[in-house]
């Protein structure tokens, strides 16, 4: 395309249909423990 | 039509709710909220996207006729139905709860070893480390605490301990025993176990230091920057800055494990809106995993309030541009708010369902009462049971946590940040709303710039390598 680059390939539509493992770490955001938001995390069974 | 007096409607759906557009650095960036797409687009399709619906291609030509010529409309109008097509833009809105395969188990815990504190610092929210009600967790407690954890996460493999306080080093005999005893247990009970350790730095000792190491303990340094802004932010119980210290005994600590395994963590104030200076400064100071981030108070000189966002977002702005700067000359470092992964993050059940605390996580008190989160210890009405006794919540407090999620929400269901962000601390909505479902609304701002710049940083970053 001429006007516009995709820069990634994203999973966000797929992975409503299998549902969360719930491996992943909990996600405090409280800035003294470093906010973990979500964005910030990868997914475990990715990261296998 | 004459120009100048065309009224564009929105089509059938809310377009605020599929996409967000902002400008970054030299860079226009088009995100497609429920696909998660990233591109970047020119200064046309821009434009475009002011009035695009996916289904109104005359009207946006009409109304940019002046600007672009019909060829370059087509041009545009073109690649965007290509990109519908491929459900990278308007995809359809995601609303359904989220759902994990089990619910109900714990996965971590926040253990308040010490209630106590050897630095005095000026934002502390825990009343100088004791959250009320100074005192050290005995042994007892910790290994009760970890007993609760093995039981309510389940069949879950993965378990986590944070040691915090205070100055979780303050009480290093619990600290040890509990370890101890986790890696005993880890055997019986098939778990895997991921200890952290936040501290000051102040009684970082060698004896210390090789015990961290050896045990494999994660470790969250807090270090403010600046001597000076450290310094007027921590000082100990006689007034004494703590900066050279602490940064000390962290350089030894970082190296002794191979610069691995670690967070050096620095907070802003009001009183440092210029903190690109601090980030520069720690890792400057010899150190390259950071995360500097906001305070957060109420009605304290230290706090932000809305005045302050546009200082903040400028500061943001130059924050990335020093972070670039420093990755190109090949001296790069990590920024944790930087480091999202547009590709592979975690899925929408995790997205939505929010931090955890209060139903997966819980903070432990010095007496093994259990709370939502470290925040709320000695926060009236919060306390949730014991691990002793287990959960006793005759109001349903957990479940309310549990479905606070960011669906039920409803600044967080018409937010663009809302799969980022998963819906803000709990705490802080509770701090400044009296709501744990109603976010801090500084917070938010303050988050959606820094994703707009972590964004745009992962965008740079793989159109160059
Ligand atoms: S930035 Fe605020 S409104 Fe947006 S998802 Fe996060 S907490 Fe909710």
């Amino acid at each position: 395309m001429k006007h516009i680059q995709t820069i990634n390939k994203p999973t966000l539509q797929s992975s409503m249909k299998s549902g969360g493992c719930g491996e992943c770490q909990a996600s405090c955001q409280s800035a003294c423990k470093t906010s973990c938001t979500v964005g910030n995390q990868v997914c475990e069974r990715q990261s296998k | 039509m004459v120009a100048g007096i065309f009224f564009w409607t929105k089509g059938l759906i809310d377009i605020d709710r599929r996409i967000h557009k902002f400008r970054q650095g030299d860079a226009h960036i088009l995100l497609d909220i429920n696909s998660g797409a990233v591109h970047l687009v020119d200064q046309m399709i821009f434009d475009v996207m002011d009035l695009f619906d996916g289904s109104n291609d005359d009207d946006v030509r009409a109304e940019l006729a002046e600007r672009y010529s019909p060829a370059e409309l087509d041009e545009a109008l073109s690649e965007l139905h290509e990109l519908i097509d491929a459900q990278l833009l308007f995809a359809p809105e995601i609303d359904v709860p989220p759902t994990f395969k089990q619910s109900g188990i714990v996965k971590s815990l926040c253990l308040m070893v010490a209630q106590d504190c050897n630095l005095r610092c000026k934002y502390c929210f825990g009343d100088g480390g004791s959250y009320g009600a100074r005192g050290l967790m005995s042994a007892e407690v910790g290994r009760a605490a970890v007993d609760f954890l093995i039981k309510k996460s389940i069949n879950r493999r993965h378990c986590e301990i944070d040691f915090f306080g205070g100055e979780p080093l303050i009480n290093m005999k619990t600290v040890k025993a509990v370890t101890q005893y986790v890696r005993a247990r880890e055997i019986d009970s098939n778990k895997i176990f991921k200890l952290t350790l936040t501290t000051n730095g102040m009684l970082l000792n060698d004896g210390a230091i090789d015990w961290l190491n050896d045990n494999n303990i994660s470790v969250v340094l807090s270090l403010d920057g600046r001597k000076e802004i450290h310094d007027a932010m921590r000082p100990d119980s006689t007034g004494r800055g703590s900066y050279d210290r602490a940064r000390a005994n962290f350089k030894r600590l970082v190296d002794s494990r191979g610069g691995s395994n670690y967070y050096l963590r620095g907070t802003y104030t009001r009183r440092n809106l210029d903190f690109t200076n601090d980030v520069l400064s720690l890792h400057d100071a010899g150190f390259d995993v950071l995360s500097v981030e906001p305070v957060v108070l109420k009605d304290s000189p230290l706090g932000f309030t809305s005045e302050d966002l546009p200082r903040i977002r400028d500061e943001y702005d130059r924050l990335t541009e020093a972070y670039l700067e420093r990755r190109r000359a090949g001296r790069g470092f990590f920024f944790f708010h930087f480091n999202v992964d547009l590709s592979n993050g975690p899925c929408v059940a995790k997205r939505l369902s929010g931090c955890g605390a209060g139903h997966e996580y819980f903070a432990v008190d010095v007496n093994g009462d259990l709370y939502p989160c470290h925040q709320f210890v000695g926060r009236e009405g919060y306390r949730l049971g014991s691990v002793f006794g287990g959960v006793d919540d005759p109001r349903g407090l957990q479940d309310y946590f549990r479905r606070s999620h960011v669906l039920n929400k409803p600044k967080c269901r018409e937010c663009w940040a809302r799969f980022y962000c998963s819906g803000g601390c709990h705490a802080n909505a509770d701090l400044f709303n009296g709501d744990i479902r109603q976010p801090y609304e500084v917070g938010c701002e303050i988050q959606k710039k820094r994703l707009e710049c972590a964004i745009y940083v992962q965008a740079v970053v793989g159109r160059v390598d």
